[in-house]
């Protein structure tokens, strides 16, 4: 995983509320069993429709995706995720998500910063104004800035530290094997086993 | 210390706790299937993982199989993640229930039918919906591939414990109203969003009164208002359920588990973050106009004016939930009449919603110009319903009955709504375009699902006998 510790990009302002998984990437496009090239499915349906903001090309190139509550809701897929990262965002902004997305989101260095709605309100008017509008997301400081302002975010030492470090958790939780060995020595007996 | 059900069942999968690290909890079951898996698989061999513990993880087809033909699937791209699922299974040495297998089917209907759940459990999916085993005071939550990948290599995941709510259902479900309806009203109650970061516990006398089937379609939906897991306590009801079944535990192993699962309900005096109440006597057929499953309204309701709501988010949202829905605001719900009717899913494809479905249909037809699709959670589901006969009175009304599969929940099979076309659907989810590209969901009951494909716009059972019907 990419290490971040500061992005700055332009944004795409998204004003909606409850984008569930489904419509960040349909199930038609889950059929694949790659896991690049997902880019061509984000929000397929949503941009067939030429006034669809994703489809004006002020907003060419961002890599900061704005959006309203409720971000991610539903499916588990992670399709969602690597959608977006293919795409070209880095970070998403919004004042809450589904649990699932989230953390599947940092697990692949895309960075979902949960700020208040009305923070998410400011920047979608700086952005309309002028989509040029530069967003700095600086993960050391915990903090997002944009025309002047700047807004703190929270996110636990140890997620951060992890996205700063760009670590894979497979790795990590391997250091702890003895640990994971000595556990399966006392389960109960009556517990399942399939095969 | 007194403890919740959750607490208990998190405790005793610690593996490894420190300060300012989540904890590292060992799962005892993973369930696979083809959708969140092949990247999975992919990572462990482009680092040279093994599968830690095949003799804890199963998997099924479910998502992409078709429900018409046990044999052929049509479709290049499903094909293949099929077969990538069955070559990854054999690579790594994982039990596959693959379609035609007589085990096969939805995952969340798999594995509790071979009482592979069991209480006190900790158990994962790459699928949203795993939360449905919490029935059986279980800790199940869904998961995403990386985890996927995570618990293949290690059997154990990285998790922050969650608060804790206490979702308390009073009094009792009055007749013809069902844990479906229940677990709608609900997530209308506290909007998408309101148990988002909680491990929830649904209790009281009208979740103690459920069957397991019921608590299983209230524990599946936890995930619609944005819970972590659903988990409901186990007692009688949840020991009766599993005796005998396939994997569940015999002679003193069998008392030594009944022991153990007695020990696990909540504690008195254990605190929850959060309390939620329900009045169970006060509910009634329950139902969605709108694109996400909080959008619900009592079906004896009409549809609601998008600025009546309280938030400009809520309004916005609403505002384009009419539009996708092609609704106006005040038409009464029963107004609605749908072109497909699906009774199905892992929220309810098991034999009692099947068993609800017909005794509504029994003597009655499906009306003129309207399609209904009849789809067991599961092949043994399947043949239950046909040795009780079932499937003779959907197919004599004039109902599709089907092979068993995740079929019109999700527009990844053939089966899908056609744009424009309006559902009323057993399943989960009325996201825009879930059941098809420009397809519109109204959630409902087996029960209105049954009666509605009667009538031809959404109904309660009820509204059958006025008209006489029968």
């Amino acid at each position: 995983m990419e290490k971040f510790t500061v992005h700055t990009g332009t944004a795409v302002p998204l004003r909606r509320s409850n984008v569930d998984t489904d419509q960040i990437i349909p199930a038609v496009y889950l059929k694949r069993v790659t896991r690049t090239g997902f880019e061509d499915g984000l929000f397929s349906a949503w941009r067939e429709d030429p006034s669809f903001v994703l489809n004006n090309p002020a907003y060419a190139g961002a890599s900061v995706l704005v959006a309203g509550p409720e971000f991610g809701t539903g499916s588990s897929r992670e399709h969602a995720v690597w959608a977006l990262n293919d795409y070209g965002f880095r970070v998403v902004i919004s004042p809450r998500y589904g649990d699932i997305f989230r953390g599947n989101s940092l697990k692949q260095g895309l960075l979902t910063v949960e700020l208040p709605q009305a923070a998410v309100e400011t920047l979608w008017d700086l952005v309309e104004a002028d989509p040029a509008t530069a967003i700095e997301v600086d993960l050391a400081a915990r903090e997002v800035r944009a025309g002047g302002q700047s807004w703190a975010f929270e996110l636990d030492d140890f997620l951060r530290w992890r996205l700063m470090e760009g670590l894979d958790d497979i790795g990590l939780t391997l250091r702890h094997e003895e640990a994971i060995t000595a556990f399966e020595g006392h389960r109960p007996a009556f517990g399942v086993l399939v095969g | 210390m007194s403890r919740t059900l959750a607490q208990k069942v998190w405790d005793a999968h610690v593996v490894r706790r420190a300060d300012g690290e989540p904890d590292l909890l060992y799962i005892d079951l993973h369930l696979l299937h083809e959708v969140t898996s092949p990247q999975a698989f992919d990572g462990l061999r482009l680092a040279g993982r093994k599968v830690r513990r095949t003799d804890l993880t199963i998997a099924t087809e479910d998502h992409n199989t078709p429900t018409d033909n046990l044999l052929t699937i049509a479709d290049p791209v499903s094909r293949t993640q099929i077969e990538t699922l069955r070559r990854n299974c054999a690579e790594f040495g994982v039990k596959l229930h693959p379609l035609g297998d007589p085990q096969q089917g939805v995952v969340h209907v798999m594995g509790p039918q071979q009482g592979l759940t069991q209480p006190g459990m900790t158990i994962v999916c790459g699928d949203s919906h795993t939360s449905t085993h919490g029935a059986f005071g279980a800790l199940a939550f869904g998961i995403g591939t990386s985890e996927v990948e995570h618990v293949l290599a290690t059997q154990t995941l990285p998790q922050a414990l969650p608060k804790q709510m206490a979702v308390t259902v009073t009094g009792e479900l009055p007749p013809g109203v069902s844990a479906k309806d229940l677990i709608l009203a609900l997530i209308t109650q506290e909007g998408t969003g309101g148990g988002r970061g909680y491990v929830v516990e649904y209790r009281g006398p009208a979740i103690e009164k459920l069957s397991m089937e019921g608590r299983m379609t209230v524990s599946n939906m936890s995930i619609e208002w944005g819970a972590k897991a659903g988990l409901i306590a186990p007692d009688e009801t949840t020991f009766a359920w599993l005796k005998g079944r396939n994997f569940a535990p015999e002679g003193q192993d069998w008392d030594d588990a009944v022991a153990y699962w007695r020990s696990l309900p909540t504690d008195d005096g254990a605190t929850f973050d959060k309390e939620v109440f329900l009045d169970a006597s006060a509910l009634t057929p329950f139902v969605t106009w709108g694109t996400n499953p909080g959008q619900g309204a009592s079906l004896d309701a009409v549809i609601p004016d998008p600025e009546s709501f309280a938030s400009e988010s809520e309004r916005a949202a609403a505002r384009r939930a009419v539009e996708y829905m092609d609704l106006t605001p005040g038409t009464p719900l029963r107004d609605l009449s749908v072109d497909v009717v699906f009774v199905g899913s892992c929220t309810n494809g098991r034999l009692e919603d099947l068993r609800t479905a017909a005794d509504v249909l029994r003597g009655r037809k499906v009306a003129d110009g309207v399609r209904m699709l009849v789809v067991p959670g599961s092949a043994a589901v399947r043949e239950q319903a046909e040795q009780e006969g079932l499937h003779e009175v959907f197919t004599d009304a004039g109902a599709e009955w089907r092979f068993a599969g995740c079929s019109m929940c999700l527009g990844m099979n053939p089966d899908t709504l056609q744009p424009g076309q309006r559902s009323a659907s057993t399943s989960n989810r009325n996201f825009e375009g879930r059941q098809g590209k420009g397809g519109r969901t109204h959630l409902v009951s087996p029960a209105v699902a049954a009666a509605t494909a009667v009538t031809g716009h959404l109904s309660a059972p009820a509204d059958l006998d006025a008209v006489g019907a029968r």
